[in-house]
């Protein structure tokens, strides 16, 4: 591995500044399972490896009980979002989504700002909080800015981060009252692998249990960038959700998703996925809202 | 750029000079010779190099030496020595067919001991959860997974008896010990 200097700042100021003083010859490094492999191989050189674990408070992770907002620091690393009652309970398409990115190891290890920042098509753990309508939290060298999740990809692994810009953490704002969501990694296997499409659906529904208030299905591999199908949403909110009406949704999805032959599948298999696992993770969004209104 | 770390390592208190861009592996296995944990790929895909870091297996092979200041590190060659008799995990894979050419085994059998000190009653889903990151080219896995819910059984037997430390060798009990790097080499 080619040889660089590793810095560990303290605090955020101290991380930014030494960005600001080696810059292009600099990146910043979280659990280090994307950087540490290119880096090996070749594919990036740097000279300085900035460290952004020292910095207290990164890896927070808790739920305001006034205001019902959620806040996962970007330093959280995959294994602790699985292993929290708190995501499995309440945010099961995090919990689906994190528990099979890689390995133990690998989750141990990897970061949920690492995984956005990296911005590949396939990032499992970007879906999750674009269809909880999170927002990301960065600061840099020109103070502090709040961009949503989904507005955070621009192209393959490019963001909008500008440079020397850190991620610090991700806020979910309160989920509306009788709200399920559900994601699957769809492939050949979930573990070590990444998934051939990826697809998130998070469901409200009214108080009669049936009338769609909020819909989200958001997709991986399915364009450059995780992206969201909002014509499909819309067929969903404000009607009775049916089986039908998912099978509907997921076909105008598959028609909205931007999806290529690639070595490791065909559009119109990854086409096919999308139309009946939007059904799929649709009525699974419908059993947990039901479950929960059972138990209330 | 060369530094100095300390940690634990196997229980005993290490101090040394790294180069900040060393894995934990290059540590372990070039500079302390200890030889157990292996390198297969080198990129995160295999599991041959995992090793416990403050009670959760990583890859060592993408886990910076520079990372490990302060921190306790358990590697395979821990489980064994202390007793003279292996670890019970160790006896479960000999008896239970669990090794064949045995490269895998270190981390096999290091994933499976950060899942049962947590867990010793893991059901055969958890147990495939947690070792999903080791690949092993010859068993097939059933084996394997055969050895570690055996091996589960008699932790959890031994902790009922209360005698759960004293009766795994791989559990960091005893006070450190001053040592150098170099002396750690057996
Ligand atoms: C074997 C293996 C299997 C994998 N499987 C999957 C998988 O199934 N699904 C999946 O989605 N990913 C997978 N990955 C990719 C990777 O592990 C994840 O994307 C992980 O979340 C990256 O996080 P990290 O903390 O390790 O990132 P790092 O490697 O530390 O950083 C990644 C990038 O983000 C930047 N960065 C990191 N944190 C910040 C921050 N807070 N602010 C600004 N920039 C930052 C770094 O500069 C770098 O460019 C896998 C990786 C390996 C090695
Ligand atoms: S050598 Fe580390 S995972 Fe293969
Ligand atoms: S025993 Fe040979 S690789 Fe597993």
């Amino acid at each position: 591995m080619k040889p660089f200097t590793y810095l560990t700042p303290a605090t955020m100021e101290e991380a930014v500044a030494l960005f600001g003083q080696h810059r292009e010859t600099a990146r910043y490094m979280a659990g280090g399972t994307d950087v540490i492999v290119k880096i090996k191989d070749g594919w990036m050189g740097p000279d300085y490896l900035i460290s952004l674990k020292q910095i207290p408070g990164l890896n927070d992770l808790h739920k305001n009980e006034n205001t019902g907002e959620l806040t996962i620091g970007a330093l959280v690393t995959h294994a602790m979002l699985e292993q929290s009652l708190l995501i499995r309970n309440e945010y099961p398409i995090i919990y689906d989504a994190v528990s099979n990115i890689g390995s133990l190891q690998v989750r141990n290890m990897g970061t949920i700002g690492g995984n956005l920042i990296n911005a590949v098509p396939s990032a499992d753990g970007a879906i999750p909080l674009i269809a909880l309508d999170g927002s990301a939290l960065l600061v840099g060298p020109e103070g502090e800015r709040s961009v949503l999740v989904k507005d955070l990809f621009v192209k393959p692994y490019e963001t909008v981060l500008t440079p020397g810009e850190i991620l610090t953490r991700i806020t979910i704002p309160a989920q509306v009252p009788r709200t399920g969501s559900a994601y699957i990694k769809f492939g050949r296997r979930a573990a070590m692998e990444l998934p051939l499409i990826g697809i998130g659906v998070l469901l409200a529904v009214d108080e009669d249990l049936s009338t769609c208030t909020r819909a989200r299905i958001c997709l991986g591999v399915a364009g450059p960038t995780p992206l969201r199908a909002v014509k499909a949403e819309q067929m969903l909110e404000g009607q009775p959700v049916t089986s039908d009406l998912l099978t509907e949704a997921g076909k105008r999805a598959a028609e909205e998703s931007q999806v290529r032959n690639s070595v490791r599948g065909q559009a119109w298999h990854r086409k096919e996925m999308i139309r009946v696992q939007v059904r799929r993770m649709g009525l699974r969004c419908l059993d947990i809202i039901n479950q929960k209104a059972r138990q209330a | 750029m060369t530094k100095p770390i300390s940690f634990i390592l196997n229980g005993d208190e290490i101090s040394c000079d790294i180069q900040d861009h060393w894995t934990l592996l290059h540590l372990l296995r070039e500079e302390l010779g200890l030889i157990g944990t292996k390198e297969g790929c080198g990129n995160g895909e295999c599991g041959a190099c995992t090793v416990i870091v403050d009670q959760l297996a990583v890859n060592s092979c993408l886990y910076l030496a520079a990372d490990v200041q302060g921190k306790q590190i358990q590697t395979i060659e821990s489980l064994a020595v202390h007793t003279g008799s292996l670890h019970p995990i160790q006896q479960s894979f000999v008896d239970n067919g669990g090794i064949q050419c045995g490269f895998c085994t270190p981390g096999m059998i290091m994933s499976a001991k950060a899942l049962l000190d947590k867990d010793p009653g893991a059901d055969q889903e958890t147990i495939k959860h947690a070792l999903a990151g080791n690949i092993c080219r010859c068993t097939g896995y059933v084996q394997i997974l055969d050895s570690v819910a055996a091996a589960g059984r008699q932790m959890a037997g031994n902790q009922g008896e209360g005698a759960a430390a004293a009766k795994d060798p791989g559990t960091i009990t005893q006070q450190s010990m001053n040592k150098k790097a170099g002396e750690v080499i057996t």
